[in-house]
Formats: C-alpha cells, structure tokens, sequence
C-alpha cells in the first residue's frame, strides 16, 4: 500500500513546481510603477539563480504577472498562485491588474530567464539556452556566462558557453579580455563569427594592435574552415542532386537503349510516381494514421505499380506501333504526356498538392559548424543506391536482363535466336517507368508534387543518357553525379540560370567531340 | 515551241498553283482589307478587328509552319526549338516598337519602362540603333540567322541526327527561355514588350496599320510558299530529299549534306523571325513564354496535321489547329489538352501524312 502511494507521489513529483520561496520585496518590487525598479527586481532575481524565478519572470514577459492589494501573482488556470511563495491565494482576488512592461525591459527580462536556465540542472534546458545565446550576446551577460561556465561540466554546452563568453567579451573595454574573446572565437567557424569579427579589423573600431592582429588570424582560419564546409556541402548537394537524375535517367536509360526512341512522358511518369506517394500518404492519414511515418516505404511498390502499368499501356497502345520511325514517337508520346498532365489536373487539381516528410526524415545531422546533410537527400542517396543495385542485379543476373542487353545490342538477331522482342519492349518498357516512377517517389520528398513537375526533367535526363551512352549503366551513373555536382558549383559561381544554359553548352559541345557518349558499347554500326 | 524565258521560269509550279495563289492573293490583298476599312461595322459584311487580327495571327503560323517542313518535310531534321526564332525575331523588332514608344509610356522617360523600373540610367549596347525600322528589320533576319546558322554548324558537322538533334534543339530553346526571363538580360524579364503604340509614327491599333500587317503577312506567306516551291522543285530540294531518305548513300555519291543542311536550316530560321517579327505588332506582346519548349513542339504538330513533305499542308494545319485552340480554349478550357495530345497520338498513328495524304488517298481511290 506504501509503496503504491509512494509511486503515485512520485509521478505527480513533477508536476508540482520546485517552489522555493522567493523574497517578497523583490517579487513586490516587480509592480513598482517605475521601470528603473523593475528592471533592478529582474536583475535580483535573475542573479539569484532560484528556479521559482524562472517561472515568474516568464509569466511576466508573457503578459501574465498580475498584482491585486500590494500581492504579486500568476493565474494557474482558475487558482491564483503567489509569486513568491507559490501558494495558492483563496480566495482568487476579484479585481486585479496586469502588470505592463516595456522593450527595455523585455530585454532584461530575457537576458535574466536566460541566465537562470543556464543554472537550471536539466541538461536540456542549459544546452537550449546556450544555443539561444549564441547571437545577440552583450558585455552585460558576461559575468552570467562566466558564472555558468565556471559550473558547467557538459562538455557540449560547455563549448557554446564559451564561445557565448567570448562573444560577450567583444564587448570588454578591456583589451586582454577582447584578445582571448578573440583568440576563443577562431574554434567557431560560422559566418555568425566572421561577421563578428570583420568590424575588428578596422582600426577605428578597435583600438589595440594586438586585437586586430588576432582578429585576423582568428578570421583566417574561420574562413579556411567555412570554404572547406561550403565545398563539402556543394559535392553532398550535388550528389543529390545527381541521384535524383540518376533514378529519373536510368528507366530512360533502359527504355532508349531498347527500342532507340526518346519517350518524352517519362517525365509524367515521375509524376504519377509522386501522386502515388500522395495517394499512400492519404491513406494512411485516413486508415492507419498511426503508422503515418511509414507511408513512404509503402509507396515504393505502389509507386512502382502504378508507373510500371502506365508504361505497359502507353507501350502497347501507342509507342508499339511506332517502331522504327523515332521522331513519329517521339511526337506521340510527346502528346502522352500532356494527357497525363490534363489527367493529373482534372483528377487532383491544378494546384501543387503537399507530401509531408515523415519525422524521421526531416532534420539533419550536423557533420562540421555550417553543414548540415539534411535526413532526405542523405536517404534519397542511399534509395538511389538501392534501386541501382536492384537494376544492376536485374539485368546482369537474370534471364530478362540477358534478354533486355540483348535486344539492346541488336534487335534482329536477338530475335534470330529465339528472344520474344515484342515481349521484352513491353517488359523493358514497363520496367523503365516503374523505376521513373520510383525516382517520383523520392522527388515527392523534396520538391513540389505538381500536374507539371515531370516537364523540367525529360531535357535533363535524357543529357544523362546521351552523356552516358546508350544502354550503359555505368555510363548513366557518372553522368548523372557529374552533371549534378557541375551543376551545384556553377550554381554557387553564378546563379541558377547561367548554371543550367552552361551545362547545356557543356553537353552540347561534348556530343560534339564523343557523339556515342562516355562508355560506348563497343561494336561497329552502320547507319541507315 | 520555245516558251519565253519568264514562262519558264514559272515552270516550277503548276498552272493550278499559280491560280491558286492569285485568288489568295485577291482575297488577302484588296478584298479583307477592303471590308474591314470601307464596310460600316454593323454591316454583315464587315471583318472585325478580332477577325484580321486572328486572320493575321494564323498567316504568321503558316508561315511559321512552313519554315518547319522545309527542314523537317525535306531534310527530315525535326527541330523542337523554331519557337526560338520566332520568338528571337519578335523581340528584335519589339525592341524597335519600344523604342517607338518614345516618352508615352507610364513613366514618361526615353527608356523603356522596364528598365525605368530596374533603375537603369542608359540603353544596353546590344539596343543600339533599335530605333531605326530599317537596321531592326536588319536585326529580325540577322540575329536568328546568325544564332541558326552557329548551332546549325557545330551540330550538322558532327553529324548529329534524329531525335539527338530534336532534343538538342529543345535544350536550346529552353536555354534561351531562362535567360531571357532574367531582367539583367536586358529584354523586359517575365513581362517582355509590350503596350507598343506605334510603327512609323502611325498608331498600331489603328483599322489601317491592322489592315496593313494582315496583308503584310499574307503576302510574306505567299513569298514563302513560291520561294518554297522554288526551291524544292530544284535540284537543291532533290538533295535534301536525298539527305531526309538516305544521307550516308548521298555522302557517298559525294555531295557534302552539311551544306545542304545548314543552308536550309539558317533559312527556315530566318523565315520564322519574319514571321514573329509580323506577329509581335498584331498580338501587341512578346515575351519568353513563346520559347517555351511547349510551344516548339506544337509548330511541329501543324506539319504533321497537315502533311508533311507538301507546302500548302503545314498551311492548312497551322490553320486547323490554331482555331481548334481558339474554339476549345473559350469553349472547353479543361479538355484542349486532352485534344492536342490526342491530335499529337493519333496522326502519328493513323495520319502519318497528314490531312493533305488523307485527301490524295480519296482523290486516288476514286479515280481509280
């Protein structure tokens, strides 16, 4: 029985404020009339490291300190509680005011709630303060931060503590305090930082010789470290980047190598990939939204479904009959995809529609100060991995794959040997797609999900191909990762635009020099 | 009996063709301008300023159309980029009609109001001399023809062919389509040319400048369809179609298919920025939209309709298709798509020659 109502007090432990009492004039002097003697109350209390305090300071910035006959409190629900105690008044006072604060000292009121959860003994809750205190840090916290430092034992927090001190330090109308600050600031390489420092440079605003010295060598190795950052983060962009066009090109791959023609829907086929994702995801919302987390693994096969079968329709439809004359086809599939675009339209509307990232894809890890991979791209490069050794087992390993090379290679005498071409188009066909619509699903997680997202990738992946070779999954895989880490340098040289007409001129002049791309099949041809 | 020197120049085309064309003539010439000026406006003969302008519209396709089958009908080189010449002529004489403006547009400066607006203090080097008709109508030709003619031989050199050169010509297009939607280019970004307000000193909205640019364009087009004749006709167009059905078997006989190639192409290039250069002033905009990808591959969609590899088939498909989209777009906003891409699959399929074959096809079985 004991131990039962000992368990109950302490789960309802928590619950209950950690009330020490607080002084009584201090709290009082919180309603003072004048803001000088408010302010000097916030700093007493704040420099008093009680954590009661936190809780009534907050209440104040938030608007919800009220004082009624000379006794400060804060309304808990119905019960009124007082601020310096933490007991309940009974019964609640029937007129009461507001407390009003101004910008100054919603200032101090911060910088006071702020040292006090420095002390706090949650781990979480110094560390998200310290983090806070990373910008925005004046001399006049310097002191606090000195005092946290001292007691802090977590090295995490201990590092922001001290790059927070330094800040504050920048500040110090002592020069010996200004060059530690200075010195301690070059292991924090942001932007944040550099812009700190570059002002010290300049004479007129620092005065000491001996600062501006440090300042630069600090800044030196902060800029050292971010060009290195920037360029890690440009190649991740850009393999991402690159991944993406990969799973986009290499269903084009196949299904050019095959049958010789460009089919210009596959960009609608990424789309119907994505608005199958979109279709998982409701219904999950509506019959298993416990699970919500999960609808993009259950998109996958039915991603792949679903483009597979619009593939092997168009296939058997239409691009069937249009063998051997590649510019007719190319014209009708053309006209595929502005059906599935109309399609897409009438059926889910004109407007983008919202595919969420499931939480545990959103966020990221942080590798170095100022990179951070973001959770998608880093699973949409693993995915690209995936479904290229899924590809490469298939048509390397199996029976089908043979048949695909083969039809590839040469159509007639594959057919000679006994290979039922007719069939293996459709089979590739639909092959190609449900990969295009694979690649859907993985765009659908980081960009829009539109009618006409597929229209901008038909150019750019079939760059991926001719650059590749045809028929070469090798050739596909370096073009795509070159052609996307090119394309993110040149986008942080000069801007989107120029990035996209300079790989376009690249492309172009490279077909000039090597019309059969990277890795060509090696054989002799003639044509015509 | 000799025949005269002219009469055998006129050889080239049938005795119905040149009927044909002087009938044509007549009506675009004298007999719709002359409604639309002279009739009174509630008269049942009367063509309303939404007629010419969408009379004028469709002739600029036609020719647009046209320019296409002389490369693609009789080279067999399918360009999904002519959008860009079109577009590039239509900006090379709006930079004229800009300039036109003079100090009328809203802020009432010698610069056009985009670049009042981006606060730039002078015109652009590359705007120089733009306020003259003549050296803009130099540019209209010059600058498509120059662009043409550089892609054109990089890409015929290195014998890039069939749907590599299609795609190519895309990119192209769609290249051309971003930088000009920037506002450092220098063309007036996403809004492009417009509210011009006249040509010569003549206003633009005027029945007469309207009656003017619907003959202007009717008889570029009847000089593109003779000039088109003529040269099919000769033993140039014999090569081209030589090059179209088998162009390693004319390189072995010796001829250079590159010159071919690269003649037609620049010509066909030039035609369109004629015809954009006629269409800007009639539609009263130009902008970056018209290079979209979209809008070149449509051009090629009017020769399939109407037949390929003959000259008045691309006429009468641009015409077909054109007022399919003025039907469907007001009647069925929702179903054009549907249409086109359906007009895109089926004369693929079942239409290869289009509505010109399909009449020779009915022509021949009852003659036979």
């Amino acid at each position: 029985m004991t131990r039962r109502l000992l368990i109950l007090l302490l789960c309802l432990l928590p619950a209950l404020p950690a009330w020490a009492a607080l002084d009584p004039a201090v709290v009082k002097q919180l309603a003072a009339e004048d803001s000088d003697a408010k302010i000097a109350a916030i700093q007493q209390l704040g420099a008093g490291g009680d954590r009661a305090a936190v809780t009534v300071l907050k209440a104040l910035a938030n608007d919800e300190l009220f004082v009624a006959g000379g006794t400060v409190f804060l309304l808990d629900g119905e019960t009124a509680l007082d601020a310096a105690t933490g007991t309940a008044i009974a019964p609640a006072p029937e007129t009461y005011d507001a407390i009003t604060i101004n910008n100054r000292i919603r200032a101090e009121l911060s910088n006071a709630i702020a040292t006090l959860r420095l002390l706090n003994p949650d781990r979480a809750v110094r560390l998200a303060a310290a983090q806070e205190l990373q910008s925005n840090t004046g001399i006049d916290m310097a002191p606090v931060l000195a005092k946290a430092l001292a007691r802090e034992t977590d090295p995490q927090i201990k590092h922001l503590l001290k790059l927070a001190h330094a800040q504050a330090n920048l500040g110090s109308a002592d020069a010996d305090a200004r060059l530690a600050a200075v010195q301690a600031l070059a292991d924090d390489a942001t932007p944040n930082t550099r812009n700190l420092l570059l002002p010290l440079l300049d004479p007129a605003t620092e005065a000491d010789a001996r600062v501006r010295t440090a300042a630069k060598s600090s800044l030196k190795l902060i800029e050292s470290r971010l060009a290195v950052g920037e360029t890690l983060g440009q190649i991740f962009t850009g393999l991402s980047l690159g991944s993406i066009l990969l799973l986009a090109a290499l269903g084009l791959a196949i299904t050019y190598g095959v049958m010789g023609v460009i089919n210009m829907a596959h960009g609608e086929l990424l789309m119907v990939g994505a608005y199958a994702a979109y279709a998982v995801q409701g219904l999950f919302q509506r019959y298993l939204p416990g699970y919500i987390d999960w609808y993009v693994l259950a998109a996958i096969p039915v991603a792949f479904a679903a483009a597979g079968l619009v593939g092997i329709a168009l296939e058997r439809s239409v691009i069937r009959w249009l063998y051997g004359r590649p510019l007719e086809t190319l014209l009708a599939t053309w006209g595929l995809s502005l059906i599935l675009i109309q399609a897409a339209r009438v059926l889910f509307g004109a407007q983008n529609v919202e595919v969420a990232n499931p939480s545990w894809m959103s966020g990221g890890i942080e590798l170095m100060a100022g990179l951070v991979l973001p959770w998608n791209r880093i699973v949409i490069i693993g995915f690209t991995l995936f479904v290229l050794a899924l590809v490469w087992l298939l048509m390397q390993k199996t029976r089908l794959g043979m048949f695909v090379r083969a039809v590839t290679q040469n159509r007639q005498m594959a057919g000679c040997v006994g290979v039922p071409t007719a069939r293996i188009d459709t089979l590739a066909f639909g092959l190609g797609a449900g990969i295009a619509g694979l690649g859907g699903v993985a765009l659908s997680q980081i960009a829009n999900v539109g009618p006409d997202m597929g229209q901008g990738y038909i150019v750019d992946s079939f760059m991926v191909v001719v650059l590749g070779g045809v028929g070469q999954l090798a050739g596909a895989v370096w073009a795509a990762l070159g052609l996307g880490v090119v394309t993110k340098f040149l986008e942080g040289w000069a801007g989107a635009v120029i990035a996209k007409i300079v790989v376009l001129a690249i492309v172009i002049v490279f077909i000039q020099k090597r019309p059969q791309g990277l890795f060509a099949l090696k054989g002799r041809f003639v044509e015509n | 009996m000799r025949t005269p020197f002219t009469l055998h120049l006129l050889k080239f085309m049938p005795r119905t063709g040149w009927i044909a064309l002087a009938v044509f003539a007549a009506i675009a010439l004298a007999i719709m301008p002359a409604l639309h000026l002279f009739v009174p406006h509630d008269s049942p003969f009367y063509v309303s300023n939404y007629a010419i302008t969408l009379g004028g519209k469709l002739m600029c396709y036609a020719i647009v159309a046209v320019a296409m089958d002389l490369i693609w009908g009789y080279a067999g080189i399918l360009s999904l980029g002519h959008g860009l010449f079109f577009a590039l002529g239509g900006y090379a004489f709006g930079m004229y009609l800009m300039r036109e403006i003079g100090t009328d547009g809203s802020y009432h400066a010698t610069l056009p109001d985009f670049m009042v607006f981006l606060d730039w203090k002078a015109l652009p080097w590359y705007w120089f001399g733009t306020d003259s008709l003549i050296w803009s109508l130099l540019l209209v030709l010059a600058v498509p023809a120059l662009v043409a003619y550089v892609f054109g031989y990089f890409a015929f050199r290195s014998r890039i062919k069939g749907v590599y050169f299609s795609i190519i010509t895309q990119a192209l297009t769609f290249a051309a389509m971003l930088l000009f939607f920037r506002n450092e280019t220098g063309f007036g970004g996403n809004n492009g040319f417009t509210d011009f307000k006249r040509i010569l000193g003549f206003d633009i909205t005027s029945p007469e400048m309207r009656a003017a640019l619907f003959a202007l364009s009717a008889l570029v087009l009847m000089l593109t369809l003779v000039l088109g004749r003529y040269l099919v006709s000769s033993k140039f167009g014999r090569v081209l179609t030589a090059i179209r059905d088998a162009e390693s078997r004319v390189m072995f006989i010796g001829y250079n298919p590159l010159h071919y190639k690269l003649f037609v192409w620049t010509l066909s290039a030039m035609l369109c920025a004629v015809a954009g250069a006629l269409y800007v002033p009639q539609v009263g905009i130009i902008n970056p939209s018209e290079m979209s990808p979209a809008n070149s591959i449509e051009i090629a969609i009017w020769v399939a309709v109407g037949g390929r590899g003959t000259l008045i088939g691309p006429v009468i498909g641009a015409a077909i298709v054109n007022l399919s989209k003025s039907f469907f777009t007001v009647a069925f906003p929702d179903y054009w798509l549907f249409f086109l891409g359906a007009l895109f699959v089926g004369v693929t399929l079942w239409l290869p020659e289009g509505v010109v074959g399909l009449w020779q096809r009915v022509m021949n079985k009852r003659a036979a």
